[in-house]
């Protein structure tokens, strides 16, 4: 990760801004802390979001407006109406289209800075590292345990920070985690056995709360690619909004973790499925 | 008497509560009192067994129990226990 003025070994990271650029970004370059340098950071960064759904949604607009200049997108699942309420991406326009189209076209309106590459199957264990290698950041909006894990541990193993967000009801929870220090597995050591936690399908939740984790990762992965403040490692934020209240628990990095402790046993991707005793349904 | 915060996913089990006031020199303790009045409530953390369910993390204050002394964990009346059911929702 480059230095907070946005120079790796004192070489500037990125092409230099074209006129329209500084016009789009002139309300980040004028922050002493983005500045020029650290806009042509966000230009040259490239983060992958799982899931194109309520948290996928608010992420990748304010990652794309942010002007990040790759951003790789992983649902395959078609929107749906159920999906409008808080997946702020999508529109009555495309419902039953792919959510990776209509995540590319709006994109594509919000900035054409912005390189999309969609990847319209499901996230595996066979195709989890080549998809996210090429990445710098992997920001999580994904909806089911399988996942969830899948994308943690192929995170922790590349040597990816992975941007964790998670919605039930009226509240929410939003951490990082960067390697070696802690993962998934440090946080919750084994899922919920199928059926003893249900989904947002299930249970519901308020649309509105997508927007604010999903934009609290878009902003970490903003500090991340600037190398600013102090992100939500080792510690998990909670958001409850029916008490309109945020608090915080210590995540330690757990020295007996499978993947990422002391002696791992966890050394390549797993069948996520069956450790979770649940298949994938959709990603967001 | 501690307080405890309740997560939506388990106020069900407490009769809608955000949070309930339990007594207990211990973790454990607290929760076999929270139970008494709201039955079910101890089975949504703890195994049959009595140990800690893995996938529902207890913080005393902001600190996880199994970097304390888990459920055995002494606590006092100005200690606030947090309840953390793993969700994923996305």
């Amino acid at each position: 990760m480059s230095s907070t003025n946005g120079t790796t070994n004192g070489t500037v990271k990125g092409a230099a801004l074209s006129l329209d650029q500084a016009r789009r970004y002139a309300r980040h370059i004028i922050l002493p802390e983005v500045g020029p340098v650290g806009q042509r950071q966000l230009l040259a960064a490239k983060v992958l979001l799982i899931g194109a759904g309520g948290l996928g949604s608010p992420a990748a607009l304010y990652l794309a407006a942010a002007g990040v200049g790759k951003i790789g997108v992983v649902d395959y699942d078609v929107v749906d109406l159920s999906n409008l309420h808080r997946q702020i991406i999508h529109g009555h326009a495309n419902i039953d289209r792919p959510k990776v189209d209509s995540v590319r076209e709006r994109l594509a309106d919000v900035n054409p800075d912005v390189q999309v590459i969609t990847f319209n199957e499901p996230i595996s264990s066979d195709n989890a590292f080549e998809i996210i290698k090429d990445f710098d950041i992997v920001v999580n909006g994904s909806d089911n345990f399988p996942t969830r894990y899948l994308v943690n541990d192929a995170c922790y193993l590349l040597g990816k920070p992975f941007v964790d967000g998670t919605l039930f009801r009226f509240e929410g929870r939003a951490n990082v985690f960067l390697p070696g220090k802690g993962c998934y597995r440090c946080l919750f050591p084994e899922p919920p056995p199928p059926g003893a936690v249900p989904s947002c399908a299930e249970a519901g939740v308020l649309g509105a709360m997508c927007g604010v984790i999903g934009t609290i990762q878009a902003v970490e992965t903003i500090k991340l690619i600037l190398n600013l403040g102090d992100p939500l490692v080792n510690r998990l934020m909670l958001f409850d909004s029916l008490s309109m209240e945020f608090r915080e628990v210590k995540i330690p990095r757990d020295p007996a973790c499978p993947l990422c402790g002391d002696n791992p046993t966890i050394h390549e991707l797993i069948d996520y499925e069956a450790f979770c005793g649940a298949p994938v349904t959709t990603l967001g | 008497m501690a307080n405890v915060r309740v997560p939506a996913m388990l106020r069900p089990t407490v009769g809608g509560e955000r949070s309930v006031a339990a007594a207990g020199t211990t973790l454990r303790e607290l929760i076999l009192n929270v139970d008494e009045r709201h039955p079910g409530f101890a089975g949504q953390l703890l195994e049959p067994t009595g140990e800690q369910r893995r996938f529902v993390n207890i913080y005393v204050n902001d600190e996880d129990i199994r970097y304390l002394q888990g459920l055995e964990t002494p606590l006092d009346e100005s200690d606030v226990v947090s309840i953390l059911p793993a969700v994923a929702g996305g």
